[in-house]
């Protein structure tokens, strides 16, 4: 592997000030198990690995019932898994989060490098953004809030400017009749990336017989993963009815622009999409305590 | 060039100390600083598992973390797990099977294992195979393997 330094700072400032002090020739560190593969492959420079794992702020997972839940973007998916508050609120992430790699990968890598290597596959994105989670985003200057869907721009790439990193995800508590639940299509079942995954949450009114709104996202189907605004509009008001739920994926379906891959041919991901999300949403319904009219 | 890092840690139960440059792996700094030749590397980027080792009581690639990492932690590896009164019941089990052919990718099955079972002493076939999925080993089939974990656990 290349050569590089190795920082651990005590705080988010001293990292902003070593990030300031390379000139984008720095890398964060959090379970590494991204980073290191890219470094040792050349796919990625560093003089400087800076290691965030020291840092309190970056690797707790904390909720409370006003502003929802923090996720330091060091944790790991084992300890976001594991967290009571996480699986009693957000099923959406356990569903993706759990999916992630194998038990050793599970206990290194992070939500928050998942987000940040912004592959266009990746299992915990579409998952945040049906949970409408944010991205806090620290530079030397200034701190901002970015929407998860904003924050991926082509593959491996995000929306972070030089000197920036990701301090933490934050997402809202769910509200009402709150179900949500993420899909993905894999040829085995464990330890495969996804050749198309769905996302998909609702809030469906007291009877539980009509949605009174809804989110989708798609995975593995574009340069970025996808929130399918107009599907999760559309159900908005509408009956719980299989019919709607079906016109949604196709809706869903409509903004996919798949490639033909290692993994899967264009048509087969297209096909994909219309058959996960109605499947999500059908989940979501479920875990909203609703079901499909009769 | 980075000038070498001095780290402290606990392997197996005895504090080491040891040099290393911060790009090195924990896997490079078992095998060739330390003299610990049990986990192997196949991989080296973290899809095999042959290189297990639990670190802080969690299973992890040691390919994957920096040796420079484990500043005042705890590891265990495949040497750790036998006594000096006999082996692991994971290790009789798997000869007792006949769990391996080759043999290189059996390190990585028993620390592996060894992490299911500190956390989950009575798994379901199921539950192994899923906490397998991150350990390849391409002359067994796993059949064997699997069956020395549940007899491991029965005893």
């Amino acid at each position: 592997m290349q050569s590089f330094d190795y920082a651990t700072p005590k705080s988010a400032e001293e990292v902003a000030t070593l990030l300031a002090g390379k000139n984008g020739e720095a890398q964060i560190l959090a379970g590494g198990t991204d980073l290191l593969v890219q470094l040792r492959e050349g796919r990625r420079q560093a003089k400087l690995v800076i290691d965030i794992k020291n840092i309190p702020e970056l690797t707790q997972v904390t909720f409370d019932p006003q502003n929802g839940l923090r996720i330091g973007a060091a944790a790991s998916c084992f300890q976001i898994c594991s967290d009571p508050n996480v699986r009693q609120h957000y099923p959406g992430l356990v569903d993706a989060v759990r999916l992630i790699g194998g038990v050793q990968i599970q206990n290194r890598a992070s939500v928050g490098g998942n987000l940040c290597n912004a592959s266009p596959a990746a299992d915990s994105i579409p998952a945040l953004i049906v949970h409408e989670a944010v991205c806090h985003i620290t530079g030397s200057n200034e701190t901002r809030t970015l929407p998860v869907e904003e924050f991926c721009m082509a593959p491996g790439k995000n929306a972070m400017r030089p000197g920036e990193f990701l301090t933490s995800i934050g997402v809202p508590v769910p509200q009402g009749n709150f179900g949500a639940s993420y899909l993905r299509f894999i040829p085995r079942s464990e330890m495969d990336i996804a050749v198309v995954g769905a996302g998909a949450s609702v809030v469906l009114n007291a009877e539980g017989k009509q949605f009174v709104s809804a989110r989708i996202a798609l995975g593995a189907v574009a340069p970025t993963p996808l929130l399918a605004s107009d599907a999760g509009a559309f159900l908005a008001g509408k009956a719980v009815t299989r019919e709607n739920v079906r016109e949604a994926a196709h809706r869903a379906q409509a903004i996919a622009q798949p490639i033909t891959d290692l993994r899967g041919t264009a048509e087969h991901r297209r096909h994909l999409c219309a058959v996960l999300v109605e499947r999500a949403v059908g989940k979501a319904i479920e875990r909203a305590g609703g079901q499909y009219a009769q | 060039m980075p000038s070498k890092t001095h780290v402290t840690a606990t392997i197996n139960g005895e504090e080491v100390e040891f040099l290393c440059e911060p790009h090195q792996s924990l896997l490079e700094v078992l095998r060739e600083t330390l003299g610990l030749m049990g986990a192997k590397e196949g991989c080296n980027n973290g899809n095999c598992g042959s290189c297990n080792v639990i670190l802080e009581g969690r299973l992890v690639n040691s390919c994957l973390v920096l040796a420079v990492e484990i500043q005042g932690k705890s590891v265990t590896t495949i040497e750790g797990i036998a006594t000096p009164e006999g082996l692991h019941p994971l290790q009789q089990k798997f000869i007792e099977h006949a769990a391996l052919q080759c043999g290189y990718c059996t390190p990585g099955f028993i620390v592996a294992a060894k992490a299911l079972l500190d956390q989950n002493p009575n798994p379901s076939e199921h539950e192994v195979r899923e906490w397998l999925a991150g350990n390849l080993c391409r002359c067994t089939g796993y059949d064997r393997i699997v069956k020395a974990v549940l007899d491991a656990a029965d005893s």
